[in-house]
């Protein structure tokens, strides 16, 4: 395979297409809206199933239904849009049926506006919609990123019958890098035993998050509690950089992970024993391995472009052992390095002030 | 010596249709839920498409339709069943896919769920019982509850002053290039149910035809949340909602009279 100049919505959508993807369904919201326009090209030409719903809340309804199917089934789109996809989320995970949800956040809160945010994160990594439950949630930092992720996106949910969001920001989706494609893999040929495709020489399928007495409820819900311990012991991912002799951890995903990155390298230069984790996955966040790096340094730094939402994440997981600083930007401002550079340096001079 | 014996003929003139589970439904007495279910189950089983069947069940005093019908099924989301038959078809297209609605369901929250399916020519069928009012919650004004009609959120009769008026989805959606069938019925009398039967059956038959969107919209009673007898329901039934909701053929498509 060759690497080529791709956007990162439209890197998404074809990693779908060849991760085997056979029902989209979603509509029109910068900053994903590429995405949409791609595939309502790609999968007919595929003979797969492309459709424009009237809203966002028939959107994930229409996954919701063809979810029951077993197919690969996904939709796109961004913060509001995710908002008005709550309802549809909740029946999903309380249906126990896989799926993939790509959101592209962008400035909030309300309309806001279409510059790239982090600030679905509260709404992402809880719930996404009533009741008990989290999603998987894939934070990718790069084009590359985005496909790889999008590919295990659609395995986990598989493997776990489960809901997973990608959560990437209206600067991921917008941005060209050189990346590349995974091969084409063909859609599977036998569908799962529980989904709906007629009680053919079987006894009926049914597909419900409907229990009527508080027993059966709490069954449900303790099987849900079962598979989402499963998931966090075996599924976080995140990526470390120079946290070995790091007196400073900086903790940032996504965009913000990127330019965190950067600065991490400008203070490494300027000889100030800084690290980074970068958490790829959201839920389940590595707090793990966070409490184990919380005993080795000094200080944590929190990077985000919100108001401080991951933050809380980083707090339980380090528990109070160490001062917990933030640095973040709002409505819909990508910080800089150089910024992100002073905060660290900053709250490093201000920590061997103290030492 | 030659002994004859008469040999009585059997023969089974009314049975449980294979398409109905041996769940007691939980409606109430009177309810012509039970009556429109065993319609949908009759009419699935002279087709012989019970295997082929996806059943849409609402939110709603139906949402246990799934118990109830020996085929597939899913619940929706309030009102969002024609999204999620939409979502169910188009994967499977060669598959019938049915939704089983309530007026508040599908007039009220799944207003535009329903349009837009009606609009695209989703090839589904819809069966849509309107009882003029909110079952489930104890009987709360609907969409369809008529002017000046009594209910638990409009204790004083519905005030078109404050609530406007009854909307008649039949009319509506029939406006619609999308759909091929679409008629009301009404469950008060035999003859009615008959009528109502041979709807549904059409109905079916144009999904299976690929001819475009189908509704058979059901007039029913609700007994505990009218406050009225079942006899008298039938009659309230009757003299008041037949006059606001005609039964009738409202989109017929020419293609109809081959099936």
């Amino acid at each position: 395979m060759t690497r080529e100049l791709l956007k990162g919505n439209i890197a998404i959508a074809e990693a779908a297409v060849r991760a085997g993807l056979e029902a989209y369904f979603g509509y029109p919201i910068t900053p994903q809206t590429e995405l949409l326009e791609y595939l309502s090209v790609r999968m007919n030409e595929l003979n797969r199933v492309f459709l424009q719903a009237e809203s966002e809340v028939a959107a994930i309804n229409m996954v919701y239904g063809a979810a029951c199917t077993g197919v690969r089934v996904m939709t796109s789109s961004s913060s509001p849009g995710i908002s008005l996809m709550q309802e549809g989320l909740s029946y999903i995970a309380g249906a126990n049926l896989p799926c993939v949800v790509v959101d592209m956040m962008r400035g909030g809160p309300g309309l806001g506006n279409i510059l790239p945010s982090q600030g679905d994160y509260f709404q992402i990594t809880r719930s996404a919609g009533h009741g008990d439950y989290h999603p998987i949630v894939l934070a990718p930092a790069s084009v590359q990123e985005a496909i790889d992720f999008t590919t295990l996106a659609f395995d986990l949910a598989d493997q776990y019958r489960h809901l997973v969001i990608l959560a990437a920001d209206g600067q991921i989706g917008q941005m060209m890098e050189p990346a590349e494609l995974p091969p084409m893999t063909e859609p599977r040929k036998t569908p799962p035993e529980w989904a709906l495709r007629g009680a053919q020489d079987r006894p009926r399928n049914v597909i419900s998050s409907l229990f009527m007495s508080g027993e059966a409820e709490e069954a449900h819900n303790i099987a849900i509690q079962k598979r989402l311990r499963k998931i966090k012991k075996t599924e976080p991912r995140w990526q470390e950089y120079n946290t070995d002799d790091a007196q400073l951890l900086v903790i940032a995903y996504g965009s913000a992970g990127r330019v965190a990155y950067s600065a991490l390298e400008a203070a490494r230069a300027n000889g100030l024993k800084v690290g980074l984790m970068r958490p790829q996955t959201l839920w389940p966040f590595p707090e793990e391995r966070l409490s184990e790096l919380a005993d080795r340094v000094e200080m944590c730094l929190v990077v985000e472009m919100n108001a401080g939402q991951m933050l809380e994440d980083v707090r339980l997981a380090t528990g109070g052992q160490i001062p917990v600083q933030f640095y973040g930007r709002m409505g819909g401002i990508v910080p800089s390095s150089e910024e992100v550079l002073k905060a660290i340096e900053t709250h490093y001079n201000h920590a061997a002030h103290h030492a | 010596m030659l002994q004859v014996v008469a040999q009585p003929i059997m023969q089974t003139v009314y049975q449980r249709p294979e398409c109905l589970t041996d769940h007691h439904t939980h409606y109430c007495p009177g309810c012509t839920h039970g009556i429109a279910h065993r319609l949908l189950a009759e009419a699935i089983d002279e087709l012989g498409i019970r295997t082929q069947t996806v059943l849409v069940a609402p939110v709603g005093c139906s949402v246990f339709v799934y118990d109830y019908f020996n085929v597939d099924a899913c619940v929706a989301a309030h009102g969002r069943a024609p999204a999620m038959a939409t979502g169910l078809k188009r994967v499977l297209p060669d598959r019938m896919v049915i939704t089983y609605q309530g007026d508040g369901d599908l007039v009220s929250i799944g207003a535009g769920e329903i349009l837009h399916a009606a609009a695209r020519g989703e090839h589904i069928t819809t069966i849509f019982v309107n009882n003029a009012v909110y079952g489930m919650t104890g009987g709360q004004m609907a969409p369809t509850t008529l002017v000046g009609q009594k209910t638990t959120s409009s204790a004083q009769g519905r005030s078109v002053s404050s609530t406007g008026y009854p909307i008649r989805m039949s009319e509506l959606l029939s406006s619609l290039d999308g759909t091929a069938y679409i008629v009301r019925r009404s469950l008060h009398d035999p003859a009615s149910i008959r009528k109502a039967k041979k709807a549904i059956l059409t109905a079916l038959k144009v999904q299976q035809a690929g001819l475009g969107f189908g509704m058979v919209e059901l007039l029913s009673t609700c007994p505990t949340n009218w406050g009225i007898a079942p006899d008298k329901a039938l009659e309230w039934l009757e003299t008041n909602m037949l006059p606001y909701y005609p039964v009738g053929d409202y989109k017929v498509v020419p293609e109809v009279a081959a099936l």
